[in-house]
């Protein structure tokens, strides 16, 4: 286990941001790219996954528990965003018999 | 550290060389995320990502996160989609599909976004290596203690959300027959 602690030494912080700040891109992309709603879904879970990973880097760097706790907190929410999102997804297809995002324009004007 | 010896040396190199080919494969996996065509294999390659998060938490020490991450993620919210996918019943004809133009917009949108972000990252000029000082930070031990001191108000009142969010999914996915009626 010691050798475990002691391992990541050697990898800069900046690492971890520029993975994070990636990641992050690429669930946005994810988000403008399809019009299938789950996958829209799939990638606000991959933005939310990029950002807990970089508050738990900033936790280590730091040697303050919060960031782990606050990495918890989002665990929760996002468990139960997804519980409703997926909910009102089924929701809209038993409507409109279509999950394509572009079928939901009634709001515009 | 001055006086490491040749066995940790060693350790360490190892360890960097995981996370960075972890690191590759957490974009790779996440970008067939979002290219995949087929919303299953998207799901299965979600499942991948996280998989490869989980070993990023465990690289951190962080073997509290480590384990939630597995079981909330991979166990609960992915199983949830797929589920979802079941019960939508997806034909391969029915992926909607957007125009060459629009895709390169939004891939030229997000690539600008991660060239801000690197850019504005370079001038900070933070590049620190990431050092555990205090080897039990990230065990259950130390953060239930954090937990049920400093943020025990939030904590429950995430378990108000949690119940809200549960009454909310079953009002939703019910089939209300008459109200749909009314909608439609």
């Amino acid at each position: 286990m010691e050798s475990l602690t002691n391992a990541i030494q050697a990898v800069p912080l900046n690492h971890y941001i520029i993975l994070s700040a990636l990641i992050f891109s690429i669930g946005v992309m994810g988000v403008l790219l399809r019009r299938n709603a789950i996958v829209i879904f799939m990638s606000v879970e991959l933005m939310l996954n990029s950002v807990n990973l970089l508050l738990t880097a900033f936790s280590v760097y730091r040697g303050d528990a919060a960031g782990q706790v606050f990495v918890f907190f989002i665990m929760a929410l996002a468990a139960a965003e997804v519980a409703v999102g997926l909910a009102i997804i089924v929701m809209i297809y038993r409507n409109t018999n279509s999950i394509d995002i572009n079928v939901l324009n009634r709001l515009k004007w | 550290m001055p006086n490491l010896k040749a066995g940790q040396k060693y350790i360490e190199n190892i360890n960097m060389i995981t996370f960075y080919f972890i690191a590759f494969l957490s974009i790779f996996f996440s970008i067939l995320v979002i290219s995949a065509k087929n919303p299953v294999h998207s799901i299965l390659y979600l499942i991948l990502t996280f998989f490869t998060f989980t070993i990023h938490y465990i690289l951190l020490n962080a073997q509290f996160l480590a384990i939630v991450n597995f079981i909330v993620y991979m166990g609960a919210i992915l199983v949830l989609f797929l589920y979802t996918l079941m019960l939508i019943n997806l034909n391969k004809e029915s992926e909607p599909v957007k125009p060459f133009m629009v895709k390169m917009a939004a891939v030229f949108g997000g690539g600008i976004l991660a060239v801000a972000l690197v850019a504005s990252l370079k001038i900070t000029g933070t590049s620190d290596p990431v050092v555990l000082k205090d080897p039990g930070l990230g065990l259950v031990k130390n953060l239930g203690k954090v937990l049920f001191n400093e943020f025990l108000l939030p904590f429950e009142v995430s378990s108000v959300l949690l119940l809200s969010a549960m009454v909310g999914a079953v009002l939703l996915a019910t089939k209300d027959t008459k109200e749909t009626k009314a909608i439609n």
